[in-house]
């Protein structure tokens, strides 16, 4: 029943013999300790899961860790190099787009995942593309200022 | 002022000290100087009698230590979820005491460290518990002062201190630092008095703009919830659960779950757990038990609720009498009378109730999603019958409280699981649990009567709430007959209900403000100018005056066809106003919030950044229980199990947000988590008016009974 899982995890590769079938989000918070990508409902609703597979922003729980296997997996923890945040991260300090800070590495990953397709989002855009995460506190506002500036710098090549 | 100065190697008091004794607990935070406070006055203080039992000491619940290298550390057993305590206490403390703001770091709801705190609720932290932690600051630098004078010898007088060093006025090569001087000392003091403070006008971090100082953590991953706490053989329990409250378990038949490979059933009473080192093979092991209840149906669904309330068998207190309600009547020209509704409410916050607990010899460590980590201990003493100090709770971030994580039954079942299995379990509630266990925001009604003369002046006000709390009800208006009234009491929720962010308060300033607007159309005159009309409290009169000022509000009589709406209110002692302008689509009965200006005067704003977040996550949260959220049920089946039938706001929803703060430094400062979400039931109601002629007498505000609303126009 359990089947070699090949992973590169935020640019490390490794492998493990797991049930095909479990999930990638627990895989990721129990078997690897990557717990900054959070359960927030399970089914997809919410987003508080999102990490990015092969560049794009999938809902690690509802995903079988079989279908990650041999694809460049990055977690909230893999965003950062050498220290220095990724643009989308030190926007998200610099609009104070968080409060509780649950729902942030998903809203991060989904952002990032959002400005690889469109690096330049309009208003209307970062709306559509962020409205399948949830946040309870109410960071909306500043979330979608922080996406904005977080694609203009990158796109500036800083 | 009750002073203490011993050194280290004088026998302590043997008292207990949140579960340590005091020679245990110097010796974990090391020297320093040590100044102990309480947040308020124990006169006023709500649970005092819960304290009392405890053998606690009384005399303060915080504390503050220089620490020998310097910093300043203050234990409290506040928590943060979210709403920037972490960051508005640190500038307090770093202007009183003169230090960089990066030498202040916050120690919270670590029941080991930090001494007893009735809880994260109400909006306390920073205007209760803030002014204590002020004046404990200010002795502790004069303590400072008069150490340091004593080690430069120069008198106090001639003494200045800047960022943490003490330096004479004649010569400023004769210095020394707040470390240097706590170095090698154990001085403790006890605060009864008030030292003076500084003045306002020479703060350096307060009234100014700080961000979320837990920022940096919360973007990379680093910041702990509590189901991220790696323990080495750490066990995931999924819990079988009743299909309805109230429901008894007769069998459970676990042969199934308990042939799964991997899989530990443990059944203690009702208690029936699959645990297992993957959660995805629990979730699937859960599925398997087979289990059968006995219940009485309980004949109320969320359509019956409100009839199920007004003839509940409930007492009535007068919250607030003036006057004499049969004189206005005679006094009136027009009378308005109203009924309000709004449904259950859920908390929702996007991290689901978690707690990991491990037992080490006779001690249990647990880490608890919870806004009361005192109250989590001291349940969990009891319901494992040991001394309180056996149990430590540790707080780490809260994935969002708003009232919902008073309750920690959560964190029970993981101790009561790791007592069983002798390994460390996390519990972390699924979605559907949160929702069934969750402890609503009441269902309630307010019955309001009121009468004006020709010139649009109230005459009287009959102010009639039922099972929503009092808080929020008293009248705001210049009235000379008012009554309030606060039903309560008997059983009439089929499940939980507990305090939502500002309790009452949304269903009574709903209630309020759009009966006023009720009375505004009638009179024929604009809803602001009746308001003023009516008002006598200059500072509601400011915030009103400062939330049209933002919006550009011209007068106009409703409706307008403008689509204009607008509310205020106070709570935990902050005056608010909001003014909104929606579109409506008749055809489809969405409401679209455009935009939404608030003006809010909580006296003294600590953090005007922080303070403008606040606003803006009320304002965001608010539109949810005005427009969608409501509990779906019938007797004791919640039917909501996640965010695909309760719909919670999205980016999509939220509108242009502008805020105005009216800072009052000279005045002590009031809440500023809760204020701006009351006036949002009314604020849409009212501009729905505005812009349909069609009035909504019940939260939320759904689609079907915006249509409804309009046909019967």
């Amino acid at each position: 029943m359990e089947e070699t899982i090949r992973f590169e995890i935020n640019g490390k590769k490794s492998e493990m013999l797991l049930d095909p079938t479990l999930t990638l989000l627990w895989v990721l918070r129990n078997k690897f300790g990557l717990t900054g990508t959070k359960y927030g409902c399970g089914l997809g609703f919410c987003g508080a899961c999102t990490v990015l597979l092969e560049q794009e922003a999938v809902r690690s729980c509802m995903l079988p860790v079989s279908d990650a296997s041999n694809k460049k997996i990055v977690t909230i923890e893999g965003l950062a190099h050498n220290g220095n945040l990724h643009p989308v991260q030190k926007a998200f300090i610099e609009h104070d787009a968080l409060q509780c800070g649950y729902c942030t590495p998903g809203m991060i990953m989904n952002a990032v995942g959002l400005l690889l397709k469109n690096p330049e989002p309009s208003q209307q855009e970062v709306i559509k593309g962020m409205e399948g995460n949830l946040c309870r506190c109410g960071a909306h506002v500043r979330i979608i200022k922080a996406i904005q500036s977080a694609g203009k710098e990158m796109k500036g090549g800083k | 002022m009750k002073k203490t100065v011993t050194n280290a190697n004088e026998s302590w008091k043997s008292q207990d000290l949140s579960g340590m004794k005091r020679r245990d607990f110097f010796k974990l935070l090391g020297g320093g100087i040590f100044i102990f406070f309480q947040p308020w006055d124990p006169f006023e203080l709500f649970d005092l009698q819960t304290q009392q039992r405890r053998s606690l000491p009384t005399e303060f619940n915080a504390f503050l230590q220089i620490a020998e290298d310097g910093r300043v550390n203050c234990y409290t057993g506040k928590i943060e979820m979210g709403q920037g305590a972490i960051t508005s206490l640190v500038q307090i403390m770093a202007d009183e005491l003169e230090v960089p703001f990066e030498k202040v770091k916050m120690v919270m709801g670590d029941t080991d460290l930090c001494p007893w705190d009735g809880g994260t609720s109400g909006s306390n932290t920073i205007r209760t518990f803030s002014p204590r932690m002020r004046v404990a600051a200010a002795e502790a630098k004069t303590v400072l002062m008069q150490l340091g004078s004593d080690y430069l010898h120069v008198p106090v007088s001639q003494l200045q201190v800047k960022d943490g060093i003490i330096s004479d006025i004649k010569n400023n090569k004769s210095k020394v630092s707040y470390g240097e001087l706590a170095k090698g000392k154990s001085i403790e003091k006890h605060l009864d008095g008030k030292p003076e403070l500084k003045d306002y006008a020479k703060f350096k971090y307060v009234g100014k703009p700080y961000l979320h100082q837990d920022a940096r953590i919360k973007v990379t991953g680093e910041a702990k919830y509590s189901a991220d706490i790696h323990l080495p053989g750490l066990l995931h329990a999924r819990i079988l659960r009743p299909p309805s409250h109230g429901a008894k378990l007769l069998t459970a038949d676990v042969s199934e779950a308990e042939n799964i490979k991997g899989i530990q059933v443990v059944r203690d009473g009702d208690l029936v757990a699959v645990l297992s080192d993957d959660r995805d093979k629990v979730d699937q092991a859960i599925t398997k038990v087979k289990a059968e209840y006995s219940y009485d149906e309980i004949k109320v669904d969320d359509k019956s609720i409100f009839d199920r309330i007004l003839k509940a068998d409930s007492k009535a207190n007068v919250v607030e009498s003036n006057g004499d309600i049969e004189t206005g009547k005679k006094n009136s020209d027009i009378i308005t009378e109203s009924e309000f509704y709004n449904s259950y409410v859920a908390h929702a916050p996007i991290e689901p109730h978690a707690a990991t607990a491990v037992i080490e010899g006779d001690k249990i460590n647990v880490w608890v999603s919870t806004q009361a980590p005192f109250r989590a201990q001291e349940t969990i003493a009891r319901e494992m019958n040991i001394p309180l100090e056996k149990v430590r709770i540790i707080t780490p971030f809260v994935g969002g409280g708003f009232g919902g994580k008073s309750p920690h039954a959560q964190a029970v079942e993981a101790v009561k699981l790791a007592k069983i299995t002798g390994k460390p379990v996390v519990v972390a509630w699924t979605r559907r649990e949160e929702f069934f266990y969750d402890t609503f925001r009441p269902a309630a009604v307010v019955r309001i009567t009121s009468g004006m003369d020709k010139t649009g002046r109230i005459t009287f006000w009959d102010f009639n709430t039922y099972y929503a709390g009092s808080r929020g009800s008293e009248t705001i208006y210049d009235v000379p007959n008012a009554r309030t009234t606060n039903y309560s009491g008997g059983s009439v929720h089929p499940f939980g209900t507990g305090a939502w962010r500002a309790p009452g308060n949304n269903t009574n300033t709903f209630a309020r403000e759009s009966h006023i607007n009720i009375m505004a159309s009638k009179a024929g005159i604009d809803p602001l100018d009746f308001r003023l009309k009516n008002l006598k409290d200059e500072k509601m009169i400011a915030v009103l005056k400062a939330a049209a000022d933002k919006f550009g509000y011209t007068p106009a009589r409703n409706p307008s066809g403008r689509g204009y709406g607008i509310a205020c209110g106070t709570d935990v002692g902050t005056l608010v106003a909001h003014i909104a302008e929606v579109r409506v689509d008749k055809n489809t009965g969405k409401v679209q919030v455009v935009r939404v200006a608030c003006a809010q005067d909580m006296g003294l704003c600590v953090n005007p950044q922080g303070t403008t977040i606040q606003m803006e996550g009320c304002i965001t949260m608010g539109i949810g229980y005005a427009l969608t959220e409501e509990i779906q049920f019938q007797g004791g089946d919640i039917r909501n199990h996640s965010f695909d039938t309760y719909e919670i706001p999205r980016f999509s929803w939220v509108p242009k947000i502008d805020t105005v703060i009216i800072d009052r430094k000279d005045q002590v400062p009031h809440g500023g988590g809760e204020p701006a979400i009351i006036c949002m039931g009314a604020v849409i109601a009212n501009a729905v008016f505005d812009s349909t002629g069609a009035r909504l007498f019940q939260l939320p505000m759904t689609p079907e009974r915006i249509l409804a609303a309009i046909k019967n126009t």
